[in-house]
């Protein structure tokens, strides 16, 4: 795996994930700058992870949105490399148009931070083939606007493609409106873009890799993602 | 010049902050406001005195970054 995290001013979750990236994968990502506009060369998967890009000034992501490196990112995404936006980079990825929707205010005012479970609704693609379909994994939340919306076409064309990748769910697995934490259309917490090689998710899988500090359920999706690649070399 | 690009909620999205704001009205005891919704004002100076030419560059800020069409409308006035 050679990944490539991608940092802007105001990001503070590129440590976590390049700590979890090294884990899993063995391997140290690049760490890019947002002024940059390339990525460097042989790139396997782009990494726009969480924080508070720019302050969350204007709108949530908004402003990373318009760096440099998107351009490069967009490109790259084009030519069907993959790209895993979490929390922020979900945020990011929607303004940069890799996505399609919003993040919205969280329903109910709150920033949530917490542990939540995720329904993972596919394992056929690069980013779940490490879960099983219908699983559920516990993972920690942290944000304020992660409230998924989009017109009643989006929201339809994302259902009927099964590009709904996971869901916010209660601890047995079942749809439960106190267990969509930020009052998501459909309690949809990631999404994937139609060709596949983009995922959206508002929760931080990179902070359920370790035993020693809890429960593992991140894993499944960085085994996966290394799998994917190792199959494409 | 003076210009002024006021940014807004379209009709149908749920707007959890000015409902927030409405419930704060209401017990402020401020009575008869039956809804609020929130916006953003940017008020922007423009070199030059081209007025056609302003609306044009301001239409686009408003486009590529001051409001995402998705969710939101966008009005331009250019003040002179």
């Amino acid at each position: 795996m050679k990944a490539a995290v991608l940092v802007f001013p105001g990001i503070n979750r590129e440590r976590d994930m390049a700590r979890t990236l090294r884990l899993i994968s063995g391997r140290d990502p690049a760490v890019i700058w947002h002024a940059e506009t390339e990525l460097p060369s042989g790139t396997d998967l782009v990494v726009i992870p969480g924080g508070f890009s720019y302050g969350d000034y204007l709108r949530c992501g908004a402003i990373a949105a318009r760096s440099p490196v998107m351009d490069a990112v967009r490109s790259y995404a084009a030519g069907g490399g993959l790209v895993l936006a979490v929390c922020n980079g979900f945020q990011i990825a929607c303004e940069a148009g890799l996505l399609p929707g919003v993040l919205m205010r969280n329903a109910r005012l709150k920033f949530i931070c917490r542990d939540i479970f995720l329904k993972v609704e596919r394992s056929d693609t690069p980013f779940t083939r490490g879960y099983n379909a219908g699983q559920v994994i516990r993972v920690p939340t942290a944000h304020g606007e992660g409230n998924y919306i989009a017109d009643a076409d989006i929201i339809a064309r994302l259902e009927g493609e099964g590009r709904v990748i996971f869901r916010y769910v209660g601890p047995d697995g079942t749809r439960d409106p106190a267990a969509n934490v930020n009052g998501s259309t459909n309690a949809i917490a990631g999404i994937i873009n139609e060709r596949g090689n983009v995922l959206g998710m508002m929760p931080h899988p990179e902070n359920h890799v370790e035993a020693a500090i809890g429960p593992t359920d991140g894993r499944g999706l960085f085994n996966g993602l290394v799998e994917a690649l190792d199959r494409a070399a | 010049m003076k210009a002024r690009v006021t940014v807004t909620l379209k009709s149908g999205i749920l707007d959890p902050q000015g409902k927030a704001i409405e419930g704060a009205l209401r017990s402020l005891g401020i009575v008869g406001v039956s809804s609020v919704r929130q916006g953003k004002v940017f008020d922007i100076e423009i070199d030059g005195s081209d007025r056609v030419k302003a609306e044009m560059l301001l239409t686009q800020a408003a486009d590529k970054l001051l409001a995402n069409t998705v969710i939101e409308n966008f009005r331009v006035e250019v003040m002179g």
